[in-house]
């Protein structure tokens, strides 16, 4: 599980820019409900994702995608293949 | 029972809140009577047009008119059918010869409108297993193509050429890519550097559609828009435009030289399924499209129509989306929703007509108001549209 962890710790740092409300991230937290984010900042949000893991967060994907765990195990799953 | 309204209750509330403040509702505006490409009768009283996107002031052109009136009298009011069974006239074939012409190009589809055109266009060509490589910014047409089929959606940071080719260079090598981009982009006015981006495209082996809708007619050397003017329309596979603006009726198309174009006559759905544009419409359309071809004077006064609204805002102290005048959209950026619904309202009392823009519409979650202008608005029309708007911006606390 330490896999696990250690990609949520890096998405963690990732997110912290631009948790503005200080929201306590955990993988339940939610991009849209606990963090409130818009669509402009989930845009520059995946865009840093992207750029950080060498990936592409298709709009398809990124439309399952509402909490931090499900951006986890996408993001293991994109960078394993 | 669920009700299924209860999700636009947000709206609704919002809407609400908005009109109790004292202002007209913004979008339920008729126009009484409309007197010329410029000119309108709005509530009773006399309004200049800034907010149509007649950029060429087609509209009324007598040509334009006369072929119009003819086809009604020769061909009838419609054509209650589809362009592949028997809702294609002669009209719709010398529309699409007028556009050919028009581009220099091989192909081109006459669609109902300029949403069905991207809509058709988009999900079709791009499958499932391809990608589709678009602008943030783009127009909710394309959006609704993308989301119509089945390809990937990739989105990148508006007119970021970087952005754009890191995440080409991330995609599969030997995937179909479509990428997708407008030559001006509505809300601002501002125009993409498509130079780049198309070489960018062109090394990672996708194909290109650009949307011209706010540049067919004026600019680029011939008027074929922000690709002619860079150099590179060449390079791009599939032009999409619209006839709801320079043209001044209403209709879509897509040009193209791709060999095997015609068979989107046959598989694109928004094209089959629907009913073709009435005899009459056409007719104007081509009148529009031929007179087009030869109009650098009105070119040249539209532009400077542009350069000195954008001035003279700017020395009034507004806001504006783009630091110069790129196209014939200028775009006043507003502090929020309720301070740009009244300063739309006062420009309106004011006998002004612009367009309110306002989020999810708007990039960044701006509320804008919009200025379109036309080729046929006079320099003394646009001496007094700076008026107003000086008398509405200090009305309203804005400047």
């Amino acid at each position: 599980m330490t896999d696990r962890s250690e990609m949520f710790d890096r998405l963690k740092g990732l997110i912290a820019p631009f948790n503005k409300k200080g929201v306590d991230v955990s993988e339940t937290t939610t991009f849209a409900g606990d963090l409130e984010w818009d669509s402009l900042t989930v845009m520059d949000f995946v865009a840093e994702v992207e750029d950080s893991f060498d990936i592409i967060i298709s709009m398809n994907l990124q439309a399952e995608i509402e909490n931090v765990g499900q951006l986890v195990d996408a993001v293991t799953k994109l960078t394993a293949a | 029972m669920t009700d299924l309204f209860s999700k636009f209750d947000a709206l609704i509330a919002q809407r609400e809140g908005l009109l109790a403040t004292g202002v007209k509702d913004p979008f339920s505006l008729v126009m009484e009577e409309v007197k010329s490409p410029t000119v309108a009768v709005v509530n009773g009283k006399e309004t200049i047009l800034l907010g149509t996107y007649n950029y060429m002031g087609m509209t009324f052109d007598d040509d334009v008119i006369a072929a119009g009136k003819q086809a009604l009298d020769e061909f009838g009011a419609g054509t209650t059918g589809s362009r592949v069974l028997n809702g294609t006239f002669q009209g719709h074939k010398e529309c699409e010869d007028a556009l050919k012409e028009f581009y220099g190009m091989d192909h081109a589809m006459v669609f109902s409108t300029g949403y069905q055109a991207n809509l058709g266009i988009i999900s079709t060509i791009a499958g499932k297993g391809d990608y589709i490589i678009l602008d943030i910014d783009s127009h909710a047409s394309i959006y609704d193509g993308c989301k119509m089929g089945d390809a990937e959606i990739v989105a990148f940071r508006h007119n970021d050429v970087e952005a754009l080719e890191k995440r080409l260079k991330r995609l599969p090598a030997d995937a179909g890519k479509l990428v997708v981009l407008e030559g001006v982009y509505s809300m601002l006015g501002d125009v993409a550097p498509l130079k780049e981006m198309i070489r960018v495209s062109k090394e990672a082996g996708a194909m290109i559609l650009v949307d011209e809708a706010h540049s067919m007619g004026f600019i680029g050397e011939n008027g074929r828009g922000v690709a002619e003017e860079q150099g590179v329309l060449d390079d791009v596979d599939f032009v999409i435009g619209t006839f709801s603006k320079s043209v001044g009726t209403v209709g879509g198309f897509c040009v193209s030289n791709h060999p095997k174009f015609e068979i989107m006559r046959l598989v694109c759905r928004p094209y089959v399924f629907t009913a073709s544009l009435p005899p009459s419409v056409v007719a104007c359309s081509a009148a529009s499209i031929r007179k087009l071809m030869h109009n650098s004077n009105k070119r040249a006064h539209l532009w400077e129509n542009s350069k000195n609204l954008h001035q003279g805002l700017r020395d009034l102290g507004f806001q504006l989306g783009t630091p110069n005048a790129q196209s014939a959209i200028i775009a006043v950026i507003m502090p929020d929703l309720e301070k740009g619904a009244a300063m739309w309202a006062a420009l309106l009392e004011n006998g002004l007509y612009v367009n309110l823009a306002r989020p999810p519409a708007t990039p960044a979650g701006m509320t804008l108001l919009r200025c379109s202008l036309c080729a046929e608005h006079s320099s003394e029309q646009v001496a007094d549209i700076l008026d107003r708007f000086a008398r509405a911006g200090k009305a309203v606390g804005i400047i």
